[in-house]
């Protein structure tokens, strides 16, 4: 059977692993390429690498670490961040991703998806989509905006119609982040991982607010995600990835178990 | 003078043939990245990898002399193991975007899964189950885990070809065999532990 995927997402500046809060207020949680061989060791199924590098000389930053982490691992794994042409994609999987993660630059230019899906195969493609809550409106039928540039701009256009649109664009898989959940620990928002799996019909990766071995098992039943990403409960050695997947065993989610 | 080179990872310009290279050496074998026809000829044994669309791929072997290069490598009893568009394109036909013959070394087709009632592509990882005991799978017990991405599938004519099943909506074929060739609809090569067994078994094969 198909197990659920755990994914440890490492956001990464300057060659460093950090982790913050709604993109802010950064703490330092290691060397990318010793955390990516551990959890790699510990049973991850995949890993992400989001790229918040600013500096100008980024690109070869980016491809030394990858490159580095392709050395030490045997499990896929995704980069993103400010990739924005065939060039970029192609130098980020030369240097040994598996895939890589499509956002800002899937808003402002959604042929991208059609030209990198042709180029390289949809099953490396990810659209990543920062969706939040539009204020104000009826909660028992919220509605989501797709926000970009790491969550500091809001578009015109609403995180559902998006997702089908990327999928049909040949998107392989969709990364879905809960800006209002990112970095809270208090939950993923399961009423949109559900609403855009039910509606596409690709893989939807939740992610943004876990915090308990028992949201990363709602991700799967209440919002019907195929994989859950998270950041501190691994980083801060809240929890292994071995008590998680045992954890979601025992409540009857398929799991890869490893030793 | 001997080859330093114990395993040939035929490049047709199509996938991550570096985490395979990888992957190859992390096991004890000495892999060579190599996109000529006589090298791929001579090779002691062949690995075919590669993601992508099925016509572009044979399109460029074609382009290359390779397809007739692993072809006699295999006439001439090569082992050879073919990982996810490279299990494919052993076969003789797929219907992926139009029709396309494929290598012919296996007879079968090339199927698309039926996206109205799976997600495709069929993302992450899943099981394995043999029919027989084989030499690829020595220490890879049933059930073990191999992580796929794909959306196409290959359904071979003779079930004798069959090696393993893996389940998606419906019962696929995950590793076809026919003599000394190989094909592994997932990745070893990202398949952690299971997956460096199994690429140690391919390389143990004579």
């Amino acid at each position: 059977m198909l197990a659920k995927r755990i994914i440890p997402c490492l956001d990464v500046r300057d060659g460093r692993v950090v982790k913050g809060t709604h993109f802010v207020n950064l703490v330092d949680a290691g060397d990318p390429v010793e955390t990516a061989a551990r959890y790699d060791s510990e049973g991850a199924d995949e890993l992400v690498f989001l790229d918040i590098t600013a500096s100008s000389d980024r690109r070869d930053i980016v491809a030394k670490m990858v490159r580095a982490v392709a050395d030490r691992i045997f499990i896929p794994f995704t980069v993103g961040g400010g990739l924005r042409t065939i060039e970029d994609i192609q130098a980020i999987l030369r240097a040994g991703a598996d895939k890589v993660s499509l956002n800002t630059s899937a808003v402002e230019n959604p042929n991208l998806i059609v030209e990198a899906s042709k180029y390289f195969g949809s099953q490396c493609i990810i659209v990543a989509i920062d969706a939040r809550r539009v204020k104000n409106w009826n909660p028992e039928e919220p509605k989501w905006e797709v926000t970009t540039h790491g969550g500091r701009m809001t578009q015109a256009l609403e995180a559902v119609a998006w997702a089908e649109e990327a999928a049909s664009l040949g998107a392989g898989e969709i990364l879905l982040t809960s800006m209002d959940c990112d970095g809270t620990q208090s939950g993923y928002d399961n009423l949109l991982n559900a609403r855009i799996s039910e509606r596409v019909k690709i893989p939807v990766i939740a992610s943004g607010g876990c915090g308990t071995l028992q949201h990363i098992a709602d991700a799967f039943t209440e919002g019907k995600a195929s994989a859950a990403l998270a950041a501190s409960i691994f980083h801060f050695g809240y929890h292994t990835i071995a008590e998680a997947k045992r954890f979601l065993q025992e409540r009857g989610i398929p799991v890869r178990l490893t030793q | 003078m001997p080859a330093s080179y114990d395993t040939v990872i035929v490049d047709y310009g199509m996938g991550n043939l570096l985490s395979v290279e990888k992957a190859v050496s992390a096991v004890g074998g000495c892999p060579l990245i190599s996109a000529d026809p006589e090298t791929v000829l001579n090779a002691e044994r062949l690995i075919l990898p590669g993601v992508g669309a099925f016509g572009d791929a044979m399109r460029n072997l074609a382009q290359n002399g390779l397809d007739d290069a692993v072809r006699k490598a295999v006439h001439a009893g090569k082992p050879l193991l073919g990982l996810c568009l490279g299990l494919q394109l052993l076969f003789s036909h797929s219907e992926e975007f139009g029709s396309h013959e494929g290598l012919g070394l296996i007879p079968g087709l090339v199927r698309r899964f039926d996206d109205s009632v799976l997600r495709v592509p069929h993302v992450g990882w899943n099981q394995i189950e043999s029919v027989r005991p084989d030499p690829l799978l020595k220490e890879i017990p049933d059930g073990s885990y191999f992580y796929f991405v794909h959306s196409f599938f290959v359904e071979p004519d003779r079930p004798e070809d069959v090696l393993t099943w893996t389940s998606y909506g419906r019962s696929f074929c995950s590793i076809a065999c026919r003599g000394k060739v190989w094909g592994a609809q997932f990745h070893p090569e990202k398949s952690q532990e299971m997956g460096k067994r199994l690429l140690r078994n391919f390389l143990a094969v004579k």
